[in-house]
C-alpha cells in the first residue's frame, strides 16, 4: 500500500517536473524561434494559396531571423493588421525605409517610406488589404517571416524573395 | 575525467535554457519590471523611475484611455516608448500648439518624370521628433483628423498602472 502511495507521488512528481521544463521550453521556442500557420485568403496569389478555397497553403514562419528587423525586399512576412491587432496579415516587402515608390490605389501617387517602416503588398493586387489600403507599416508590426511552404505535399518549396520587377522601388536610399 | 566534465557541462546548459524559457514566458506572459528614462512623462513618471510592467491587459486586449503604455516606436522598432493613451478607435482627438506637433512627412517627388525631376514643396513638416521635451505622442488607432500616419498600437506593448496623479490631457503629438 505505502509502496503504490510513494510511486503514484513519484510519478506526480516526474510529471509535474516535466511539465514545467517542456511548456516554457515548447511555448519560447514557438514564440522566438519558428512555428507554422495556415495561410487563409487569396490576396498572395498565385505565390500561396493558387487553389482559392480548396487546399489552403500551410507555410513554416520564421521569427529568428527577423529579430534584428532586417528583412529584404521581396521578402513574404507575416505582420499584425494595422486594422485588427488580433490577426495577423502574410504579404510581401516591396519597399524598405528610405524607398521611393509608385502605388497602386492609394491616396498619394507616390509615396517615401518613412525611417523605420516598410510598404507591403499581397501578390494579388485589388484584392489585398495591404499598404495601397493602409498605407506604410512600422517594423515594430513584424510578426515572422515564411520561409518554405509545408503543405500541401505537391507544393513543398522554400519561398525565395522575390520582387516583381514592375514594382521595384523608383529610387532606393542605398543609390 | 572528462566525461564528467561535458556531463556537468550538458547539465548547466539544460538549466540555462529551461530557466531562460521559463523567464521568458514570464516576463512575455505575466509581466516584469523596467526601468524608464527621459522627461517626457514628468512628473508622473521621472527619469530612471522603476515601473512594474503588466502584459495581461495587452494579451485580452483591454488597454484604456488613459492608461499609461510602453509600445516600440514606430520609426524605431528596437527602443521602446512610454506614453499614455489619450484616444482609442473612433476617437477623436485635437492637437496642440504647432510647436507640440509632428505630422507624417509625405512629399511628390517627381513632378515632371520626363527627365527633369523636381522635388515639390513639402506639405507638412516633421518637427521635433529628436526633442524629447516634446515628444509627447499619442498612441492610439483613432480616426486621424488630417490623414496623417496611422501609428498603430504595436502588439509589443506593456503597462505600468498609473500613478495616483490625475490624468493629464496630454498635447497629441500626431
Amino acid at each position: 500500500m505505502a509502496q503504490a502511495r510513494d510511486l503514484g507521488r513519484r510519478y506526480i512528481k516526474a510529471f509535474l517536473k516535466g511539465f514545467f521544463v517542456a511548456v516554457p521550453v515548447t511555448v519560447t521556442f514557438l514564440d522566438r524561434v519558428a512555428c507554422v500557420a495556415r495561410v487563409e485568403g487569396a490576396s498572395m496569389q498565385p505565390s500561396l494559396n493558387p487553389g482559392g478555397g480548396q487546399v489552403s497553403d500551410v507555410v513554416l514562419l520564421n521569427h529568428w531571423s527577423i529579430r534584428n528587423y532586417e528583412v529584404q525586399r521581396g521578402d513574404i512576412v507575416s505582420l499584425v493588421s494595422p486594422r485588427n491587432p488580433e490577426q495577423k496579415i502574410i504579404k510581401r516587402v516591396i519597399a524598405l525605409e528610405g524607398d521611393i515608390i509608385k502605388t497602386i490605389g492609394y491616396k498619394k501617387q507616390y509615396v517615401k517610406v518613412p525611417h523605420g517602416h516598410m510598404w507591403v503588398e499581397g501578390d494579388h493586387h485589388g484584392h489585398s488589404f495591404d499598404s495601397n489600403f493602409f498605407g506604410p507599416v512600422s517594423l515594430g508590426l513584424l510578426h515572422a517571416r515564411a520561409t518554405h511552404i509545408l503543405w500541401p505535399p505537391r507544393r513543398w518549396q522554400k519561398l525565395q524573395p522575390v520582387l516583381p520587377p514592375e514594382r521595384k522601388p523608383l529610387l532606393t536610399e542605398q543609390e | 575525467m572528462f566525461q564528467d566534465v561535458l556531463g556537468k557541462t550538458f547539465r548547466l546548459l539544460g538549466y540555462t535554457i529551461q530557466y531562460g524559457c521559463i523567464a521568458h514566458c514570464a516576463f512575455e506572459y505575466v509581466g516584469g519590471i523596467v526601468v524608464c528614462s527621459g522627461p517626457s512623462m514628468q512628473p508622473t513618471i521621472q527619469n530612471y523611475d522603476i515601473v512594474v510592467l503588466d502584459n495581461l491587459s495587452r494579451h485580452f486586449y483591454s488597454i484604456q484611455k488613459g492608461d499609461i503604455v510602453i509600445a516600440k516606436s514606430p520609426s524605431d522598432p528596437k527602443s521602446n516608448i512610454c506614453k499614455r493613451v489619450i484616444g482609442l478607435e473612433g476617437d477623436k482627438v485635437c492637437t496642440s500648439s504647432p510647436s507640440n506637433f509632428l505630422k507624417s512627412h509625405s512629399y511628390d517627388p517627381f513632378l515632371n518624370i520626363n527627365g527633369k525631376s523636381q522635388p515639390s514643396a513639402p506639405r507638412q513638416e516633421i518637427q521635433g521628433s529628436e526633442k524629447p521635451t516634446q515628444k509627447k505622442s499619442r498612441l492610439a488607432r483613432p480616426e486621424a483628423a488630417r490623414g496623417s500616419q496611422k501609428w498603430s498600437l504595436t502588439d509589443q506593448y506593456t503597462y505600468c498602472y498609473p500613478s495616483n496623479n490625475s490624468v493629464i490631457v496630454l498635447s497629441v503629438l500626431f
